[in-house]
């Protein structure tokens, strides 16, 4: 069984303890900020490569952004991803709707080109808009069975096993190939690059589409910063001798 | 016109955030307009009656041997074709896992928009505040589209309590693919439930500073010591210290505990969204400049490998 596995990944700001706005509130001010990909979508190119060590076969990745975004395709080839491929967006962020028809044309194409993937992953939501449902759109999209919030999958000749969480445990899911997953972080333990990774993220080069933007439905008006009220917070102490006052602390808040 | 509000249930558990839903879709609704609910799946007509006592006029009861359980494509399939035959003018579903998941699949049919984790709407107006970023962003957004859907960010509102009113049930057949059980769950697995962190009324969490996986035994003791649960940071499941069933955050989990303890944790946005809900904070940490010390309600400046034995030892001495 060789399988051939597309990832797709969202390039997002960093930001530390306070987020911090642009003038116009319409983004995250990043001068100061790192990049990273989405967290759940970095476990799903971990798993992909999983799959492809197991059942051997190719891993793709995917992002619609800027050219920066590179830095974020480069990363999942030097963690094991053989191709990349970047839809350029200098323009504002796309909405769901517009992102998902921009995303699932892509994979139109490298399909006509390449062949079809057995199985597309998508991160639960990402980490920055969290509109739960790039992923679902692409894969009704392609007619493709699609089940998000996935923290285990299991590949069988022709057919997937998949484990949602819940309260309870978890919910059990068989979708037959070619099949789309949204994935959560937890499923696995990311690896980190490797110094033969890094070289080949160095030399792949990277496949670029053209946009043909489109508008959705969903119109970003401004950002803001939730209230969140001043503490004046209470300082038990330094060190060992502050342990009275916190056990003090504990009988007073009826935990102890 | 109507509005119209899906409901979230395993086999007839209904949600909490269903009924949370049902709060916003209530002050959202225009005089005299009906409010509507959704209610997929088969044998739950007993359920119309608490959705009546919560101001539901009319249940839905969508029934097909494939919707005997859930599935994500004949749910949302279902709902679609359930919109088109009800013409309601808003839907409205709770932003659980699955409410998302269904109105995704109903949107993508409908080729409409879909705005997620809603905590207020304008109506009129077509505009909405809706979360970012885990919940340490808030948009403002315009939702342009015919027929609005929504879905509600969990514990926003409260949610609607039971009362006395009376609800219509009449039955929606939709027509589906079999195919489309291609989706649905074919099995469950239950794991034991402890004490979860999501219900621990004390967590003692751990960051960097605890400085790998043996650090925590000491977080262990203290959390036992006060029926608590031990938490993380999400450099802690990095490492590989702890499994990812502990991080507290936006891509862990959310705790509200009586009292969240953050030991070694700086207090990074992503994890403060996760446990910021907590009645109570107590930051450790060794630096008096750390983002989490000034947001904590209590904090000890120090060294938590030194403070955390000797709270234990204190707690142990009183305890005699
Ligand atoms: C999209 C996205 C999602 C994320 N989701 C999450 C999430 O769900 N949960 C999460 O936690 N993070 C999340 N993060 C990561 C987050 O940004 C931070 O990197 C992380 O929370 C930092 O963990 P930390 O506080 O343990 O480590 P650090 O930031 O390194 O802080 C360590 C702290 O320990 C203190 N310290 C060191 N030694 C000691 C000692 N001996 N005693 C006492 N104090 C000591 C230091 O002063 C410092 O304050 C996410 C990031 C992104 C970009
Ligand atoms: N710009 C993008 N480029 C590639 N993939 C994306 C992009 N935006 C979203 N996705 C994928 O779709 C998933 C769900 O995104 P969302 O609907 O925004 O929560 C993400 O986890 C990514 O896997």
């Amino acid at each position: 069984m060789s399988l051939r596995v597309l990832v797709c990944v969202k390039r997002v700001p960093a930001p530390g303890a306070e987020i911090v706005l642009t003038d116009d509130r319409k983004r995250l001010d990043t001068e100061f900020l790192g990049f990273t990909t989405s967290p759940h979508e970095e476990c799903a190119v971990e798993e992909a490569v999983r799959i492809k060590e197991s059942s051997g076969g190719t891993v793709t990745v995917l992002t619609l952004g800027p050219e920066e975004a590179e830095e974020q395709l480069r990363y999942a080839v030097s963690v094991g991803a053989d191709q990349a491929v970047l839809i350029v967006n200098q323009g504002d962020d796309l909405d769901p709707q517009a992102t998902s028809s921009a995303v699932a044309a892509a994979i139109r194409s490298l399909e006509e080109a390449e062949g079809p993937f057995n199985l597309i992953l998508f991160g639960n939501e990402s980490a920055d808009s969290g509109g739960y449902q790039v992923g679902v759109r692409v894969a009704f999209a392609l007619g493709r069975p699609m089940v998000n919030g996935i923290k285990g999958i299991e590949v069988e000749q022709g057919s997937i096993t998949a484990r949602r969480a819940t309260d309870a445990g978890f919910e059990v899911y068989r979708l037959p190939m070619p099949a789309v997953l949204g994935v959560k972080e937890g499923i696995n333990l990311p690896r980190y690059p490797t110094l033969t990774g890094r070289l080949a993220s160095k030399k792949v080069v990277i496949e670029r589409r053209e946009l043909t933007p489109e508008r959705g439905g969903l119109e970003l008006v401004e950002l803001s910063r939730p209230v969140q009220q001043k503490v004046d917070t209470v300082m038990l102490g330094r060190g060992a001798d502050a342990a009275p006052r916190v056990v003090d602390t504990l009988v007073e808040l009826g935990v102890l | 016109m109507s509005v119209l509000v899906l409901v979230d249930h395993d086999r007839g558990t209904v949600t909490v955030e269903t009924y949370e839903a049902l709060n916003l879709a209530r002050s959202v609704i225009a005089e005299g307009e009906p409010l509507e609910a959704a209610l997929i799946g088969t044998g739950l007509r007993g359920l119309a009656a608490d959705l009546g006592g919560r101001g539901v006029s009319k249940v839905h009861l969508v029934d097909d041997p494939i919707l005997d359980d859930y599935g994500p494509e004949a749910w949302g399939e279902a709902l679609a074709q359930l919109v088109v035959s009800s013409g309601p003018a808003v839907v409205i579903a709770p932003g659980t896992d699955r409410g998302n998941e269904v109105m995704a699949q109903m949107a993508a049919r409908a080729e409409l928009p879909l705005a997620v984790n809603v905590v207020a709407y304008d109506r009129a107006a077509g505009n909405l505040t809706r979360l970012r970023w885990g919940g340490s962003l808030l948009e403002n957004a315009v939702l342009n589209s015919p027929l609005p859907f929504l879905t509600v960010a969990p514990h926003a509102l409260d949610p609607v309590e039971p009362g006395s009113g009376e609800s219509e049930a009449i039955e929606f057949s939709p027509l589906l693919d079999a195919g489309l059980a291609r989706t649905k769950v074919v099995d469950r697995v239950t794991l034991s439930a402890g004490a979860t962190l999501a219900t621990a009324p004390v967590v003692v969490s751990g960051g960097r500073g605890v400085g790998g996986s043996e650090g925590f035994a000491v977080l262990e003791e203290l959390a036992s010591l006060l029926g608590g649960v031990v938490g993380c940071s999400r450099v802690v499941t990095n490492n590989g210290w702890r499994p990812h069933a502990d991080q507290v955050g936006q891509t862990g989990t959310r705790v509200a505990p009586t009292l969240y303890m953050a030991c070694g944790i700086s207090g990074a946005i992503q994890h403060w969204v996760g446990c910021m809900a907590a009645k109570n904070i107590m930051a450790i940490n060794i630096d008096p400049e750390a983002p989490m010390v000034s947001k904590a309600d209590y904090a000890v400046i120090g060294d938590l490998h030194e403070v955390l034995p000797a709270v234990v030892a204190e707690i142990k001495r009183r305890q005699g």
